[in-house]
C-alpha cells in the first residue's frame, strides 16, 4: 500500500470509510511527516496533541457509522484564521502570544465537518508579501528545487505555509487565503491546486483582515477533487460577514469530469505580457490546445484595464490595511511597548511589532487616504476598479471561463536581491493574479508541468461570479491531459 | 426674538451659530454588535470580540438603530436617503478599539430637514437641519483614578448615536437654546433618544462666528466641543462670539480651531488649532454593504410615527380649546400631554388645563416627581374637575380634596364621600344657617341695610364657614340678598 501521507483527500476518505486504516494512524502519519519535515518552515506552530484528539474523536464515528464529510482529515491552518485556543498570530510579532478566544466561520465548518487541525501555517506577514519572506518567523521553503541548483526557493505568498505543507505531503489539505494572488500563485510555485473562490462565498468572520473588500479564503490541496471538498465544506452564508453572500453552495465535485465540448473558453491577449518566461507561454499554449482537442470552443477576449490592476491593487489593499490594522496598538492584546506617554507606546509598539513590507503598506495606505491625495488616488483607484470589473463582464459575453498563466516565472531563489531591493519587481509577480480580486471573481491554480530548470508553472482559470462549477469541470479535464506528477 | 447684536463704538455685529448634536440612539444592543447598550453597568461587562476589536472581528448592521435613525428624520421634517454608505473615520485613540470610528461621510442616512421653534415672543423659526447620520460612540478613558495609569471602560463602545448637523441658523443663544428643547422634545416623544445631557445620551457641538450687520457671507468659526447642558451652550454662544468681536475689533482675525468649554468659567480655551487638526482619512467601510432601504420599509415607520409636538399642539388648540400657550406647555412632553388628553376626556379641557398648570405642577415640582410618578391619576384629576362642575364640591374644598389626593392618591369622590365634603344644596339646611348668621349680627344688618352693600361678602362667608365650606356659595348668595333686602 501507498504512503498514507501520499493519499489525496478523496481517497483517504475512501480507505477510511473502508477501514483500510484508522483515522489516528492517518493523523498519526502526517505528524510524523510535519515532524521530520521542519526545513521547511511551513507550520509556524504545530498542534499534535490536538489532531490526535480529535482524529479519535472522528474513529469513534467511523466506528459508529456517524462520520461527517471530512472525518479525520488532517489539515494546516494558515496563521490568518483564528482558531479557539490555539495561539494565531499572522505571523506578526505584535500580534505575540495571541490566543483566540473564538473560531473563524471557516475553520470551525471543517471541524463540525470533522476535520482535525494539524497545526497553523507560515505566511507573509499578514498576507503581505509574494514569497513568504516577510514572515516574523522566517520565510517557508519550496520542496521543489531547480536542476543543478541547491539554492532554496521560495514557496510563494502569501500562502506559502499552505502551498509548501501540501507539496511536501506534510498535511492532506490546507486553508488559505487570497487578496491578490496568495492562494494561486505560491500554489503555482509548488506545484499543488488552489482555488480562490468568489468573494461573499467563504465568510471572513474570524480570519484576521487584511484588506476587506479583496480578502477570500480558499483551499489549497494536491488536486482538483479535493479543492472541490474542501471548499463545499468552507462555504456558506455567515450573518457574522454582512460581505458573505446568501448565495445556495453547489456540490463542486459534481462537476468534475463533466463534458467541456462547446464550452466556450477566453483567451486575453493583454496577458502576454513583457517578462514572461517562454515556458509559461509554452503551458498556456498547451492548455489551449488540450481544451480545443477536447471540443472546447477558444475564443480571444479583451480586457484592457487589466494593465492598470497593480496599481489599482497597490492603492486599494494598503489603504484598506492601513486602516484595518489600526487596532494593533498594544493596548487590549499582543505585543505592547511601553512608553512616557500613549502616543509614545502607540509608536513604540508598532514600530517594534511590524515588520518593513507592513509598515511601508500602512504609509502607502495613510497617505493614498490622507487629506488632498484621496480623489487623486483611492477614488481614482476605485473607479479604474469598476472598468476592471467592467472588463470582466464583457469578457464573460463572449466566453464561461478564462485560461491565462497563474505567474509569469517559476519561483526564485529566498533572498533574492533584484526582489529585496525593489518591491516592485516583488508586486509583478502578482499581475495575472490580482485583477481577479478587484472584480470579485473565483479563479482557480493548478499545475501544467515543470519549466526548462524542473519547477513547477501553474495555470489559472477565472469563472463568473459564484460559477465555480464551471472552474471546476473545465480544471478536471485540464488536470486529467496535463497528467502533473507532484515533487520526488 | 430678536437676533443678538453686538454693539461697539462703531459696529454692529450678528452672532451665527450652528450645531451638532450627538443623541445617543435608544436600542437594545450595539450598533453593530449584540452587546447591551445597559446604562451604568460594570464597566466592561457589556463588550463583545467586535466592540473590542479583536483580530478577525466583523461589525453587522443593527437594524433597530436604522429604524430609529429614520424615526428621527421623519421627526425633523426630512429627507431619508434610501441609500446611503458607512465609512471610516481613522484616528488613534485608547478607548477606539478599532483604530476607526463607523460613521456615515458622504452619504448620510438623512439629508436636508427643519424644526420649528418657537420663540418667546410668539414668533416661530424655522431651524434648517443639513443632516442625520449615524455612527458607533466611543469607550470612555478614565484619567484621574491613577496618578499615572489611565483605564478605559469599553461599556460604550459601540453603542449607537445619531450626529444631527443644523445649518448655520441661529442668531442668538435664546435661539440655540429654545432649539436644543424642542429637539430633546421630538426624540423624547419618538423614543429614540434619551435626550438626557447631563447623562451624556445628548451631546453638543457649538459652531460660532460673527459678521457685521449687513455683511454677506460667513467668517471664520471656531468650534466648541462637548457642551453638556443647555445653559452651558447658551453662555458659550454669548462668550465665544464676544470674544470674536473683541478680537475683530482690535484689529485680530479669528482662526478656525477646536475649543473646550469649561462650564466653571463659562468661557472656553484652545484645544486644537487648526493646523493639528486630524487628518481622519475617511473611506467607505468595506467590512459593510451599502445601506438600502425600500419605500415599504420607511412607509412601514410612517404609519408607525407618533404624533409630534407640533401637531398635538395644534389639535389641542383647535379642538379642545385651550390657549397656544397652554398647549405648548402641555406637549412639550409627551407623557404630560398624554396625562392631559386623558384626564380632559369628555369634560372641559380648559379647566383641566387650568388645573394642571397651577396645583398640579406645582405638586409634581414640590415633591420633584416625574409625571409618570404622580400619585395622582389623569382619570381622578378629571374627575375632581367633574365634581367642581356638577356642584358636588366648591372650587375650595376641591384644592383641599387635591391636597388629600395628592398624599395618598385615593379618588376624589371617595374623600368627598368619606370625609363629608358634600357641597350643602339643600335649602332649608342653608336657610336655617343664613338665619343663624344674620340672627347674631344686628350691627352688620343693620349697616347693610343702611347701604353698605359690600359687607354682603362677608355674610356669604360666616355663613360659609359655619357650614364648614359645603355650603353652595351661589345659594348662600342668593338667599342672604333676598333677605337682608326684607
Amino acid at each position: 500500500m501507498a504512503k498514507l501521507t501520499d493519499l489525496t483527500i478523496s481517497q483517504a476518505l475512501d480507505g477510511l470509510k473502508k477501514k483500510e486504516f484508522s483515522a489516528t494512524e492517518l493523523n498519526k502519519a502526517y505528524i510524523e511527516a510535519m515532524e521530520s519535515n521542519r526545513s521547511y518552515n511551513a507550520y509556524i506552530l504545530e498542534t499534535p496533541e490536538k489532531a490526535l484528539e480529535q482524529a479519535k474523536a472522528s474513529d469513534e464515528r467511523y466506528q459508529n457509522g456517524s462520520a461527517r464529510a471530512l472525518d479525520g482529515i488532517p489539515l494546516g491552518v494558515k496563521d490568518l484564521f483564528c482558531t479557539k485556543g490555539i495561539r494565531t498570530t499572522a505571523c506578526s510579532h505584535i500580534l505575540d502570544g495571541f490566543v483566540p478566544p473564538y473560531e473563524s466561520t471557516v475553520t470551525s465548518n471543517l471541524l463540525n465537518a470533522g476535520a482535525t487541525f494539524l497545526g497553523k501555517l507560515n505566511m507573509d506577514e499578514f498576507a503581505m508579501g509574494g514569497s513568504n519572506e516577510t514572515s516574523y518567523y522566517g520565510p517557508a521553503v519550496n520542496p521543489w528545487k531547480a536542476e543543478n541548483d541547491s539554492r532554496d526557493l521560495v514557496a510563494g505568498g502569501s500562502s506559502g505555509g499552505s502551498a509548501a505543507a501540501v507539496a511536501a505531503n506534510i498535511c492532506a489539505g490546507a486553508l488559505g487565503t487570497d487578496t491578490g494572488g496568495s492562494i494561486r500563485q505560491p500554489s503555482a510555485y509548488c506545484g499543488v491546486t488552489g482555488i480562490k473562490p468568489t468573494y461573499g462565498r467563504c465568510s471572513r468572520y474570524g480570519i484576521i483582515a487584511f484588506a476587506s473588500s479583496l480578502d477570500q479564503a480558499g483551499p489549497i490541496a494536491k488536486d482538483v477533487r479535493d479543492c472541490a471538498l474542501l471548499l463545499k465544506t468552507m462555504a456558506g452564508h455567515d450573518v457574522k460577514d454582512a460581505t458573505s453572500a446568501d448565495v445556495t453552495v453547489p456540490d463542486f465535485e459534481a462537476f468534475l469530469g463533466q463534458d467541456i465540448r462547446g464550452l466556450k473558453i477566453g483567451i486575453p491577449q493583454e496577458y502576454r505580457v513583457d517578462g514572461m518566461s517562454a515556458d509559461v507561454i509554452k503551458y498556456w499554449d498547451k492548455g489551449i490546445e488540450m481544451l480545443r482537442a477536447r471540443g472546447a470552443e477558444i475564443v480571444e477576449v479583451s480586457l484592457p484595464h487589466t494593465k492598470y490592476a497593480l496599481a489599482v491593487y497597490y492603492i486599494i489593499a494598503p489603504a484598506e490595511a492601513s486602516s484595518n490594522l489600526a487596532r494593533y496598538d498594544g493596548v487590549r492584546y499582543g505585543l505592547r511597548v511601553d512608553g512616557e506617554h500613549l502616543d509614545e507606546m502607540y509608536v513604540n509598539t508598532r514600530s517594534e511589532g511590524f515588520g518593513k513590507e507592513v509598515k511601508r503598506r500602512i504609509m502607502i495606505g495613510t497617505y493614498v487616504l490622507s487629506a488632498g491625495y484621496y480623489d487623486a488616488y483611492y477614488l481614482k483607484a476605485q473607479k479604474v476598479r469598476r472598468l476592471i470589473r467592467d472588463d470582466f463582464q464583457r469578457a464573460f459575453e463572449k466566453c464561461d471561463v478564462i485560461l491565462t498563466p497563474t505567474t509569469p516565472t517559476p519561483a526564485f531563489p529566498i533572498g533574492d536581491k533584484s526582489m529585496q531591493e525593489n518591491p516592485l519587481t516583488m508586486w509583478l509577480n502578482d499581475v495575472f493574479t490580482v485583477s481577479v480580486n478587484l472584480a470579485g471573481l473565483p479563479a482557480m491554480s493548478l499545475p501544467a508541468g515543470l519549466s526548462e530548470s524542473g519547477l513547477p508553472l501553474g495555470l489559472q482559470l477565472i469563472g463568473r461570479a459564484f460559477d465555480e462549477g464551471t472552474i471546476f469541470k473545465t480544471a478536471s479535464a485540464l488536470e486529467k491531459d496535463m497528467a502533473f506528477k507532484g515533487v520526488k | 426674538m430678536a437676533a443678538m447684536i453686538i454693539e461697539t463704538e462703531n459696529n454692529k455685529w450678528e452672532v451665527i451659530c450652528g450645531l451638532e448634536i450627538h443623541c445617543q440612539i435608544i436600542s437594545e444592543s450595539k450598533m453593530y454588535s449584540g452587546s447591551s447598550t445597559e446604562f451604568g453597568a460594570e464597566p466592561n461587562t457589556h463588550v463583545s470580540f467586535v466592540d473590542a476589536a479583536m483580530p478577525g472581528m466583523l461589525p453587522t448592521l443593527n437594524e433597530q438603530c436604522v429604524r430609529q435613525a429614520v424615526k428621527t428624520g421623519l421627526g425633523l421634517n426630512a429627507k431619508i436617503n434610501k441609500y446611503s454608505e458607512f465609512s471610516r473615520k481613522n484616528y488613534f485613540y485608547a478607548d477606539l478599539p478599532q483604530g476607526y470610528q463607523i460613521t456615515q461621510f458622504q452619504h448620510p442616512i438623512v439629508g436636508e430637514g427643519f424644526v420649528d421653534v418657537a420663540l418667546e415672543d410668539g414668533s416661530v423659526k424655522k431651524i434648517g437641519i443639513e443632516r442625520l447620520h449615524i455612527e458607533q460612540d466611543a469607550g470612555k478613558s478614565i484619567h484621574d483614578l491613577d496618578p499615572c495609569m489611565s483605564f478605559i471602560d469599553l461599556n460604550r463602545a459601540g453603542v449607537g448615536l445619531m450626529e444631527i448637523v443644523t445649518k448655520p441658523d441661529f442668531r442668538s443663544p435664546e435661539e440655540a437654546g429654545e432649539f436644543l428643547k424642542k429637539l430633546r422634545s421630538i426624540v423624547r416623544y419618538l423614543g429614540t433618544c434619551d435626550g438626557n445631557m447631563d447623562e451624556g445620551s445628548m451631546r453638543c457641538d457649538v459652531n460660532v462666528s460673527v459678521r457685521k450687520v449687513g455683511e454677506d457671507g460667513y467668517r471664520t468659526r471656531t468650534e466648541m466641543k462637548n457642551v453638556n447642558s443647555m445653559r452651558f451652550v447658551m453662555q458659550a454662544i454669548e462668550n465665544e462670539a464676544k470674544r470674536h468681536v473683541e478680537v475683530y475689533e482690535a484689529g485680530g482675525t479669528i482662526e478656525q480651531e477646536t475649543r473646550q468649554f469649561d462650564p466653571s468659567t463659562g468661557k472656553s480655551k484652545v484645544m486644537r488649532k487648526k493646523e493639528f487638526a486630524h487628518d481622519y482619512r475617511y473611506f467607505p467601510e468595506p467590512d459593510l454593504l451599502p445601506l438600502q432601504l425600500s419605500d415599504e420599509y420607511i412607509d412601514g415607520i410612517k404609519k408607525d410615527m407618533v404624533e409630534l409636538p407640533d401637531a398635538k399642539r395644534e389639535r389641542f388648540v383647535r379642538d379642545l380649546g385651550i390657549t397656544e400657550y397652554d398647549a405648548r406647555i402641555l406637549c412639550e412632553n409627551r407623557e404630560v400631554a398624554e396625562f392631559f388628553e386623558t384626564a380632559a376626556k369628555g369634560r372641559d379641557a380648559k379647566k383641566v388645563a387650568n388645573w394642571m398648570m397651577g396645583d398640579f405642577f406645582a405638586m409634581l415640582n414640590k415633591n420633584a416627581l416625574r409625571i409618570s410618578e404622580s400619585p395622582i391619576s389623569p382619570e381622578n384629576l378629571g374627575m375632581l374637575v367633574d365634581l367642581i362642575a356638577k356642584d358636588v364640591i366648591s372650587g375650595k374644598i376641591a384644592k383641599d380634596v387635591f391636597e388629600i389626593m395628592a398624599e395618598t392618591g385615593q379618588a376624589p369622590d371617595k374623600i368627598v364621600e368619606e370625609k363629608g365634603l358634600k357641597q350643602v344644596t339643600d335649602t332649608g339646611a342653608i336657610e336655617a344657617l343664613v338665619d343663624e348668621v344674620i340672627a347674631s349680627s344686628p350691627e352688620n344688618v343693620a349697616s347693610y341695610k343702611a347701604g353698605k352693600n359690600n359687607l354682603l361678602g362677608w355674610f356669604v362667608g360666616q355663613v360659609i364657614k359655619k357650614s364648614q365650606g359645603k355650603a353652595n356659595p351661589a345659594i348662600v348668595n342668593k338667599m342672604l340678598s333676598e333677605k337682608l333686602a326684607q
